[in-house]
């Protein structure tokens, strides 16, 4: 017995049960047999026609207005025939395209992927984690001769635009030659890039700064990105690390102020994305002095470890439902 | 949450007063509103943000490609009645510098 077959007999019992005692029971019965049609894709006018077979058998007498009324309900159902076709076509299509994202986020995620360098001066945690598929934070670390520069952007809008950008960023970031890493001039050059290349609603946040391990300072400077901390551990004091500058992708003759400051032993660096400051919780916005409690909370450990801790406390606030993109980095310096 | 446009015109004026949130979901709301405005040489758009209370970086995408609509076409886009909220991140991103906001801050109670 094919499954069709099987259905058939599955709906002539169903109706013959309705029409001899019309109970609630059977009529429910009827709305969960509908499931089963649509598992077995079996459309709107097939499902008229079945009717009429088995109406048919159940009643060799019918009228023969009544056997009439079915055929043309029958052609009136071949509209919804067509929608319900098309319906599983677009689904097949949906499913190929969210196969397809799938694999363009792990070839983002590939692609994009920045190595935690080991350096001997400095103790550095990471911790990134897309809210969707795509993560529209980006981070990167590079190092340059006895220096390592490190860049923190959002990229504005989600998704797959927010991705390709985002690669759009790191080859012109690779391409610069070394003389332009100063972190000011970078900026300069990225924003003359990303105003060529952007759509008119995009921009992209972006903190860079290079740390010199013989002379012991941090250069920066920022593109409208969301301020980080900067921990003084003499005076045991954070101080917001400002670094003032338009977004980039706005203005193409926009100017960055450099930025530099003496990290001493036992200082951190602590860059963030939005996501960060932007958490939502029942009881409102996370202010940013709740992020550096937090961080204050587990400073004693290594910095992979504190920021992982602040992760996850924040998530859970959030009742792990990440809004943003959410990117927190630290740099503490050893010796 | 929703975001709700009021406009009212006076011959080239155009005034949008907002109330509610602009994010990743209202956005493409605000923008089918303010974008055709900017279009338009000469028109003036003020837009008025006292009843917003949570703008998210996708909105203040809107308000930048509104920026460079407005130069493009030679109208004018002014800004005013943000609350602290909201101009913080457009101090953040900088925009402050190259927008027309008008001073004189509401508070967060509305």
């Amino acid at each position: 017995m094919t499954a069709k077959d099987a259905l058939m007999e599955r709906y002539q019992d169903l109706l013959s049960v309705y029409l001899k005692a019309k109970t609630e029971t059977t009529l429910y019965k009827g709305q969960q047999f509908s499931r089963k049609l649509l598992e077995q894709q079996i459309s709107p006018e097939d499902l008229v026609s079945l009717h009429i077979q088995v109406m048919d058998q159940l009643f060799p007498d019918m009228s023969e207005e009544m056997r009439d009324s079915f055929d043309f309900l029958l052609e009136s159902m071949i509209g919804y025939g067509f929608a319900y076709r098309e319906h599983q076509s677009l689904r097949d299509k949906q499913q190929q395209l969210e196969s397809e994202i799938e694999v363009a986020a792990s070839m983002q995620q590939t692609l994009l992927l920045s190595d935690v360098p080991g350096f001997d001066q400095l103790d550095i945690g990471v911790v990134s984690v897309p809210a969707k598929k795509m993560n529209g934070d980006y981070y990167n670390f590079v190092k340059s001769g006895n220096s390592l520069s490190v860049a923190v952007a959002d990229i504005i809008g989600k998704g797959i635009p927010a991705a390709l950008c985002m690669s759009m960023i790191k080859y012109a970031m690779d391409s610069l030659p070394e003389e332009q890493m100063k972190p000011h001039l970078l900026l300069e050059n990225l924003n003359r890039v990303v105003e060529q290349n952007v759509h008119s609603n995009m921009f992209i946040t972006m903190f860079h700064g290079v740390y010199e391990p013989e002379s012991h300072k941090f250069y920066y400077a920022g593109a409208g990105h969301e301020p980080g901390f900067f921990y003084h551990a003499k005076e045991d004091e954070f101080h917001d690390l400002i670094a003032k500058g338009l977004v980039l992708g706005v203005s193409r003759t926009t100017t960055y102020h450099p930025y530099e400051k003496m990290i001493e032993v036992g200082d951190m660096v602590i860059l963030l994305s939005d996501g960060v400051t932007e958490c939502r919780t029942s009881k409102g916005f996370i202010e940013r002095e709740e992020v550096v409690a937090l961080i204050r909370k587990y400073m004693d450990l290594p910095s992979q470890k504190i920021v992982e801790n602040v992760f996850q406390e924040l998530d859970r606030l959030q009742g792990f439902e990440l809004r943003d993109d959410f990117t927190l980095i630290i740099l503490k310096r050893l010796v | 949450m929703n975001l709700q446009i009021n406009q009212d015109q006076i011959n080239e004026t155009y005034e949008l007063k907002l109330t509610g949130e602009v994010d990743a979901y209202t956005a493409p709301k605000l923008k089918e509103v303010m974008l055709p405005l900017t279009e338009t040489k000469g028109n003036i758009v003020i837009v008025d943000l006292s009843g917003i209370e949570y703008m998210d970086s996708t909105g203040l995408g809107i308000f930048v490609g509104a920026l460079k609509s407005s130069k493009a076409n030679s109208s004018s886009l002014k800004l005013r009645g943000m609350t602290e909220r909201v101009k913080r991140i457009f101090e953040i991103t900088g925009l402050t510098e190259v927008m027309d906001i008008e001073s004189g801050v509401k508070g967060e109670a509305l």
